[in-house]
């Protein structure tokens, strides 16, 4: 018997309608644990560099993290990836809610999706009843209606629905995948769109097996009471109302204006009650004792929940207030449209407009006001007519495509992918390596563990670190004890508080970890609910399998090197890492280029950032050093980046 | 951690004497108010966990005797609890408008019945029922309440006087009651006296 997880993944071949119960190698398990790590795995064996996003040779895969379905509380992330179709390097989302659990309780480790239908369908999984059924009179359907249909249709109010929107249908590439509350939304939704699988759907009634029953148990209530009571877990913004720091700090438009004193105490009490007196209920994901999602009733609208930053960004992006993010949400979503990329996209298409490299020509028919423009757009890119067709590759592709200077107006991407909208004065060194090389490629999926800031109050400093007990080694406490400004700590230290935060994201997506009780919530106060003493524990009674803080922390480096190469492998150099030119207005290339070079020797990374043959090795991937040895992306004979000729160049 | 064990030992049903004429007994409550529920199933997965064999050794929401009813759309969360057994499903059903919501009325029902499959063993097809997770040691508050951090869930034991009830009537009697309704005072004692002497 299998423990902690089911042992086999589902593998569907939409092409030849074939379905397999493929039964996986738990030594796998041991070495990349569930979530990206597996899923880096089957890309690197099974997607070879130069394959199409949209050929039925690449995958989606919808998979668990380890501890899934699983009595740990807040571990019930679904990690979905595939080769993203916006960048060619690895797509990673993250969905939370009950898909997963549920998934597992059915058998099923992960769905491993290739080929493609021959029209629009969508999968029933009843444990081990799986049917692949016709959903082409679901075409255009938005998310609502497309999982109450299927539920209706197996006659199963039970079963959990994700589901693509017109948006992926027509191959958006900001294009999410929803199931309830919960959505996967960078990058992965085309890619099923492409596949024309409309829909999943999943009961399970299947035990998920536990090693150590009594002790996981013990060790799972009392954190549940921790979270529960740990005011440094979760997410703020659900119910904290002061919300100037993002509008206060964060760019509007298309990452463009910064409103310092936007916010005042009229317009918080105003937003307070705009909140209040439409607010259904807060929900929460699966056996988490945190409940981060606002459900709103918004007049004329479907009932819809949001969660985070996503109650930003559309009217961020408009110049509007929050009534028009309650407004138009429940329809983007609906649509399967990103809050993120999405809002970004039609304020950079409006500045095209203004700026005069697209015309009034392109936009036919579209209303005056900023409001009505904004639905304009989002439906003409769900759609994929007109102008939209363009849009909805996101603001790189589409400046791309446009051409005529609208190059210029994508200054907010990393690698093609959308960032947040933060525009900065002076370079901070860890964001800067963050940003640059991150592959998660959003920041919030990279920082977290280490303090934004530092604390200036001796006391409260001591007071924070004694608390501190996330802290993988004393260095890290000696680095804060001694940080006085947010920009100056030793080099060393700012490569290594990356390479926690990483760790921390990297395990968090393995296992099945929310960010919001891990990762993300160690830079706020500290006390987050997990880190790298307490989860061996956890696996081990979870798993059956000892492990240990040093086992695991190779685990992180295993799946982050298996992640860099497999992106090596499809392209990925270090000319590629930048940020964007404006992300702060004081830039010193030289010291960037330096830190880059420190952070890549760090990482046991060629000075081009490519893992070395030995650092490989090391990790139990001889056979990725052997693959790019094969392909001429490495000779085996490269040394670490401070070692290569052309760091001796760099100034010191 | 379970739950502590309870300092008193009632178990329901436990009738106690207080004095020659007031009796007790122990009625068990669990307080659902649905407005707290945020649907995040940790009842449920408490349930399954305790009732599996051993003890917590999986995770198994269909085996669970409580379930959540989960439409978000519809801001309905009701945290049902498996009763009893039902042989058929209902002739008709009810719709209830509850601050302007509407509930069906399986939304609320605890039945084991043919008209849906909650529960129901997975495996066995067998009835589950709550049995507010009696135990030895007897639990401080069932395991669902305990895995309830929201306050959606809230367990409370009260005392309720045991009226006198009149003496019933014993099986016997009503037998006889019920043959004296169908054939008459007379044919059943002749027939007595007549079956005595054989």
């Amino acid at each position: 018997m299998r423990y902690s997880e089911t042992g086999f993944n589902l593998e569907i071949d939409l092409t030849r309608g074939s379905i397999d119960k493929v039964e996986t190698d738990p030594r796998d398990t041991v070495l990349y644990l569930g979530g990206n790590g597996i899923a880096a795995k089957l890309l690197y064996d099974r997607v070879p560099p130069g394959t199409d996003p949209f050929s039925p040779d690449n995958l989606l895969i919808l998979g668990n993290g380890l501890l899934n379905g699983t009595p740990v509380p807040g571990a019930n992330r679904l990690a979905v990836n595939t080769i993203a179709p916006l960048n060619g390097l690895m797509g990673h989302s993250l969905m939370g809610g009950m898909f997963g659990p549920e998934l597992k309780m059915a058998g099923w480790d992960r769905i491993v999706l290739r080929g493609k239908a021959p029209d629009l369908v969508y999968i029933t999984i009843h444990n081990d009843k799986v049917e692949i059924r016709d959903a082409t009179h679901l075409r255009g359907k938005g998310m609502y209606d497309t999982a109450r249909l299927v539920k209706e249709e197996l006659k199963d109010n039970r079963a959990w629905v994700a589901t693509i929107g017109p948006a992926g249908e027509n191959r958006s590439y900001l294009a999410s995948i929803d199931c309830g509350n919960s959505s996967a939304a960078r990058t992965v939704g085309p890619v099923m769109g492409d596949k024309r699988v409309k829909a999943i759907a999943v009961r399970g009634t299947k035990d998920v097996n536990l090693a150590h029953p009594a002790e996981l148990w013990e060790m799972c209530s009392r954190l549940r009471k921790e979270l529960d009571a740990n005011p440094n877990v979760g997410d703020w913004m659900a119910v904290d109302e002061d919300d100037s720091f993002h509008h206060n700090n964060f760019s509007w438009g298309n990452s463009r204006v910064r409103r310092k004193t936007f916010w005042n105490a009229n317009l918080e009490e105003r937003w307070r009650n705009l909140k209040y007196d439409h607010m259904s209920r807060q929900t929460g994901c699966w056996n988490c004792p945190k409940a981060c999602h606002n459900v709103i009733k918004w007049p004329n609208r479907r009932r819809f929940s949001y969660k985070c930053y996503g109650k930003d960004t559309y009217h961020m992006a408009s110049f509007q207030e929050l009534d028009f993010t309650y407004e138009i949400l429940p329809i983007a979503q609906d649509l399967g449209l990103d809050s993120y990329s999405t809002p970004q996209t039609i304020a950079f298409a409006l500045e095209l407009l203004e700026a005069g490299i697209l015309t009034e020509k392109d936009f036919p028919g579209m209303p005056a006001d900023v409001r009505g423009r904004f639905y304009y757009l989002l439906n003409k890119m769900a759609f994929r007519e007109g102008i939209g067709d363009i849009l909805a590759d996101g603001t790189s592709r589409a400046a791309e495509r446009i051409g005529k200077g609208a190059e210029k107006f994508d200054h907010n991407t990393v690698k093609k992918f959308e960032q947040l909208p933060i525009k900065l004065g002076k370079l901070n060194p860890a964001y800067f390596l963050m940003i640059a090389t991150g592959e998660d490629m959003a920041i919030t999926q990279i920082e977290g563990s280490f303090p934004q800031d530092p604390i200036t109050d001796p006391e409260l400093k001591e007071e924070y670190i004694r608390k501190w007990v996330a802290v993988p080694d004393k260095k890290f406490a000696e680095w804060f004890r001694q940080w006085e400004k947010r920009d100056q700590l030793p080099d060393d230290a700012m490569v290594a508080i990356v390479d926690w935060n990483e760790c921390m994201h990297y395990l968090d997506d393995s296992l099945g970890f929310c960010g919001f009780v891990s990762s993300f919530r160690g830079q706020f106060g500290g006390t987050t609910g997990y880190h790298v003493w307490n989860m061996p524990q956890i696996i081990t009674h979870a798993l059956g399998v000892d492990f240990d803080k040093d086992r695991l922390w190779e685990c992180f480096q295993r799946n982050r090197n298996l992640v860099r190469a497999l992106n090596n492998r499809a392209g990925l150099r270090r000319s590629m890492e930048r940020p964007p030119e404006d992300h702060w207005a004081v830039r010193n290339e030289e010291y960037e280029q330096q830190l880059l070079t420190k952070y890549y020797d760090f990482k046991g990374w060629t000075f081009d950032g490519i893992p070395t043959k030995e650092t490989l090795e090391k990790l139990s991937l001889g056979y990725v050093a052997q693959d790019l040895i094969k392909r001429g992306i490495l000779t085996g004979n490269e040394v670490t980046a401070l070692n290569d000729a052309r760091a001796k160049k760099e100034k010191p | 951690m379970m739950p502590e064990p309870r300092k008193r030992s009632h178990r329901e049903g436990d009738v106690t004497v207080e004095n020659d004429r007031k009796k007790t007994r122990i009625v068990k409550d669990i307080k659902v108010d649905t407005k707290k529920c945020v649907g995040c199933r940790a009842c449920e997965i408490a349930c399954s966990a305790f009732h599996a064999t051993p003890k917590f050794s999986s995770v198994n929401t269909a085996r669970s005797r409580i379930m959540v009813v989960i439409d978000e759309v519809r801001d309905i969360f009701v945290p049902i609890r498996a009763g009893d057994y039902a042989m058929a499903e209902c002739n008709g059903r009810n719709r209830y408008v509850i601050d302007g919501k509407e509930y069906d009325e399986c939304t609320f029902c605890p039945a084991s019945c043919p008209s849906r499959e909650a529960f129901k063993d997975p495996d066995s097809g067998f009835p589950l029922k709550c049995d507010m997770c009696e135990s030895v040691p007897p639990l401080e508050k069932p395991m669902c309440v305990d895995a309830c951090t929201f306050g959606a869930l809230i367990y409370e034991e009260r005392e309720e006087v045991v009226t006198e009830e009149p003496k019933m009537r014993g099986e016997m009697e009503i037998g006889l009651k019920a043959l004296i309704k169908k054939y008459g005072l007379k044919k059943v004692m002749d027939t007595i006296a007549r079956v005595s002497k054989e």
